[in-house]
């Protein structure tokens, strides 16, 4: 197990070293820079003040002394300067974590507060009133898009409360902070709790068709031990691998519901960067998920291990 | 009286009666306006943008040495009235300009503001200090100015090459602010600091950019916000819909369009909503350096193949106007009338015979139904640009060019341009100042950096300097009406339409004028006010 643990962390660093010559390379592969940005606002291009400040940002320099710089940077937990708003690149990034893992963990905590049991009441229930009605539900949160829902729940607010659940100032205590992320949460944790719904739905039916629980049942355990304790326990696998998945996915959800809540998180001030081509903001920013991403994958692999005994990581 | 004492004195007699409207309204002092912003300002820099993004928010953080009358919509060289400047004169043969200046003036961080500070600002502009600005987007509005000089600590002037009366109306845009001297430009984009109303407080990247009162503001009584605050919301569905629940005092700059000003009439009934022209217009820029639009001919047959009541009904809901290159009346000051506008080539408003003309045009070049010219027309992937160039792709039809779609990424659109690798370009312009000296110059004159396509002709040059040296603004007027047509029937930068959109505010803000013929100059927000 532990030789296991060493191979995927070295595995995993090996990850990381690919991620960050791919962002790297592909920033620089995108058309048009920083500089052109700032010009646009400015309404034209000069070459010469172009040059002047890309020698300035360090952008005339050849690409592999730049990625250099950069991973020499990111070991000495030197991230660079913005290059719109001039700040350390730490401290554009570090208040806007918190106020994104907050926002996901929340989404993820709807969605399997939703999707685990609903998706157990629909595969026992199968083909009943309950199921199809579920089911329904669960299409419609895979078919909506999440930017279109989340205005729609403001409209609804604006039109029969008068308020807008949106982010304009900091909350001032955890219970404002909590009903201020709750909706966009549920924006953005009904799609995944559809996703888990189904896949434990149907999980579940297949479990159920196994000849242990058949075995269970013939032994004359509760419903509720048959189902809770004997199926969900090995339905739960391939949801375990999709909760994974979808808390890396999150992201992407989480970018137009912070657009569209105007919250002030990373997700939406990675792409407000790509879009600028604040090269710094990007790069550090997409090596951070790309930990997350990597780091959520090897404990998704830890806890295969844990919920499913059959399977062993032999030395 | 003379031209020079004339003006002068006028200046005065304007700043007593903005004095006067000023004390007739009892104001209440306290309060933060609150407002929606677009997008992260680019920077806090106003001399280095072009953009009512950094304008709007920072142009309170400024004074001007003379501004346009914030309580008057329509700009004109007679709304002009004094700022940092107590007064002003020219010199007998109008090629200097004197300012004599208010003291006791400090800047925010306590310095002395000296004459010295105005020099410091131009010579910046001109590129002649040490220190330099990242971007000079307004170089070619100073294109005349030879040097500032000063005389003391309270007096300034102006040296010209040439006359020119309306270059004061320069100084008066919120686009000329008086920077100091001792604040190199690397702060003043990130934490600028003026002498005007407002300090700056902070700017965080897509969340807020926040001013407070200047306690010490040099201009007694004012200014009677405790502050201003921005909410960078860049939802456009969202921030209007905030505004809508009352989270706002006022939307960002003619924000809401015409389609979304219906959604606003009728969820906020109460709110004021003004539908302006905003100075932007919508326009072609053609590459006539290349073949096929190096031949005039092609280029005339584009311009009558337009349909512009087509583009003003289906995008501007009729609202939107026809003009040139000036902003046509009654908001504009300069504009063509439209008897006159209608003789213009491409004008008429008989579109048929134009088209009729057009393909005529188009068959004696050898082209027809079965040899149609293929174009691209480029332009931002921005609903704004995109939707516009889509309805000229389809008036193209009509005489025999098919266009084809080239969308661009914002990032992009400037190096394109600059590299002139386009046919046809879908653009929108900006004009800061409505006066022909700022328009001119900018955008039609050889050299100028934002004359994208390179339009250069010596005799709009003459023609551009006779207009902008004519102390009678009537002949003036008549004389850039001629500039104009000869513009618009060069191709130099075809017209489409003249924007509109609205701006909106709670009933309770006071002491706000929308301007009607820039979005760039009525934010100093010193006389603003909130009746609650």
């Amino acid at each position: 197990m532990s030789a296991y643990i060493v191979k995927r962390f070295l595995l995993m660093i090996l990850t990381l070293v690919g991620m960050s010559i791919i962002i790297f390379v592909l920033l620089r592969l995108m058309p048009g820079n920083i500089v052109d940005i700032m010009f646009d606002s400015a309404g034209f291009v000069d070459p010469a003040e172009k040059a002047n400040i890309e020698r300035e940002l360090g952008l005339d320099q050849p690409i592999p002394v730049q990625y250099f710089e950069w991973i020499h940077g990111l070991i000495v937990w030197d991230l660079g300067f913005s290059y719109v708003s001039e700040m350390p690149v730490a401290d554009e990034i570090q208040p806007r974590i918190p106020i994104t893992a907050k926002l996901a963990a929340l989404s993820l905590f709807f969605a399997i507060l939703f999707g685990l049991p609903l998706g157990v009441i629909s595969a026992v229930r199968q083909n009943s009133g309950m199921d199809y009605t579920l089911r329904c539900i669960s299409l419609s949160g895979l078919s909506l898009p999440s930017f279109w829902l989340a205005l729609l729940i403001l409209m609804a607010f604006v039109q029969y409360t008068g308020s807008i659940p949106i982010y304009i100032n900091p909350p001032d205590n955890l219970w404002d902070e909590l009903l201020l992320y709750s909706i966009p949460a549920a924006a953005v944790g009904f799609r995944s709790s559809a996703l888990i719904m189904r896949l434990t739905r149907s999980s579940m039916l297949e479990v159920m068709r196994q000849d242990y629980i058949r075995t269970a049942r013939s032994k004359g355990a509760s419903d509720n031990a048959v189902n809770y304790r004997h199926a969900l326990k090995n339905a739960v696998l391939p949801v375990t691998t999709i909760i994974g998945i979808e808390a890396a996915f999150l992201i992407g959800g989480l970018i137009i519901t912070e657009t569209v809540f105007n919250i002030p998180g990373v997700a939406h001030f990675l792409v407000e960067a790509i879009l600028m081509r604040d090269y710094p903001i990007v790069q550090n920013l997409v090596m951070l998920i790309a930990l997350v991403t990597v780091l959520i994958n090897f404990l998704v692999d830890m806890l295969y291990a844990v919920l499913d005994p059959r399977i062993k990581y032999a030395d | 009286m003379g031209y020079p004492l004339s003006a002068a004195a006028f200046g005065l007699g304007v700043a007593m009666l903005a004095g006067y409207a000023g004390t007739a309204l009892a104001q209440k002092d306290g309060g933060v306006l609150k407002l929606y912003h677009r997008g992260t300002p680019p920077s806090g820099s106003i001399h280095e943008e072009a953009t009512n993004s950094t304008v709007s928010p920072y142009m309170g953080v400024f004074n001007n040495l003379v501004m346009y009358r914030q309580d008057e919509a329509k700009n004109s060289l007679e709304t002009i009235v004094p700022d940092l400047a107590e007064s002003w004169s020219w010199n007998s043969d109008g090629t200097q300009l004197t300012f004599k200046l208010h003291q006791g003036v400090q800047w925010h961080d306590d310095k002395p503001f000296t004459a010295t500070d105005v020099k410091c600002t131009w010579d910046l502009v001109l590129g002649k200090s040490k220190a330099k600005l990242r971007k000079n987007p307004r170089k070619s509005w100073y294109k005349n100015l030879k040097e500032v000089t000063t005389n003391g600590d309270h007096e300034v002037t102006f040296h010209l090459k040439r006359r020119q009366p309306a270059f004061i109306a320069l100084l008066a845009s919120g686009y000329s602010p008086v920077y100091p001297c001792h604040v190199p430009p690397k702060t003043m984009r990130t934490a600028p600091i003026g002498t005007g109303p407002f300090k700056f407080v902070s700017l965080k990247q897509n969340e807020h950019v926040k001013f407070t009162k200047n306690e010490n503001y040099w201009k007694e009584g004012k200014p009677h916000l405790d502050g201003h605050e921005w909410t960078i919301i860049k939802s456009r569905s969202t921030r209007v819909l905030a505004f809508i629940a009352g989270e706002f005092d006022m939307t960002f700059t003619t924000d809401v369009t015409i389609p979304l000003l219906k959604d606003v009439r009728s969820q906020a009934p109460n709110a004021v909503c003004d539908l302006v022209t905003t100075n932007v217009s919508t326009n072609l820029i053609v590459n006539q350096d290349t073949p096929p639009f190096d031949n005039s001919d092609i280029r005339r047959a584009m311009v009558l193949s337009i349909d512009r009541q087509a583009f003003i009904d289906i995008l501007g809901h009729g609202e939107t106007l026809q003009g040139g290159a000036m902003m046509p009346p009654p908001s504009g000051v300069w504009g063509m009338p439209p008897e006159i506008l209608q003789q213009v080539a491409g004008y008429n408003p008989d579109v048929e015979a134009n088209r009729a003309e057009a393909r005529k045009i188009m068959e004696g070049l050898g082209y027809g139904p079965e040899n149609r010219l293929a174009v691209k027309i480029s332009t931002r992937n921005i609903s704004i640009y995109r939707d516009p160039a889509v309805i000229l792709i389809d008036h193209l039809k009509h005489i025999y060019i098919d266009g084809e779609l080239d969308t661009v990424e914002t990032s992009n659109w400037h190096p394109k341009v600059a590299r002139k690798d386009y046919m046809i370009g879908l653009n929108l312009t900006g004009v800061g100042v409505d006066d022909p000296d700022a328009n001119f110059y900018e955008n039609y004159s050889c050299g100028s950096q934002r004359n994208y396509t390179g339009y250069c002709k010596e005799e709009m040059e003459a023609l551009f300097k006779e207009q902008s040296m004519m102390t009678d603004q009537e002949e003036r007027k008549k004389l850039v009406w001629e500039i104009d047509k000869r513009l618009q029937e060069d191709a130099a930068r075809p017209m489409i339409f003249h924007n509109k959109a609205a701006h909106c505010y709670q009933p309770y803000v006071k002491g706000f004028v929308t301007h009607v013929n820039s979005v760039y100059n009525n934010w100093r927000l010193e006389d603003v006010w909130l009746d609650r």
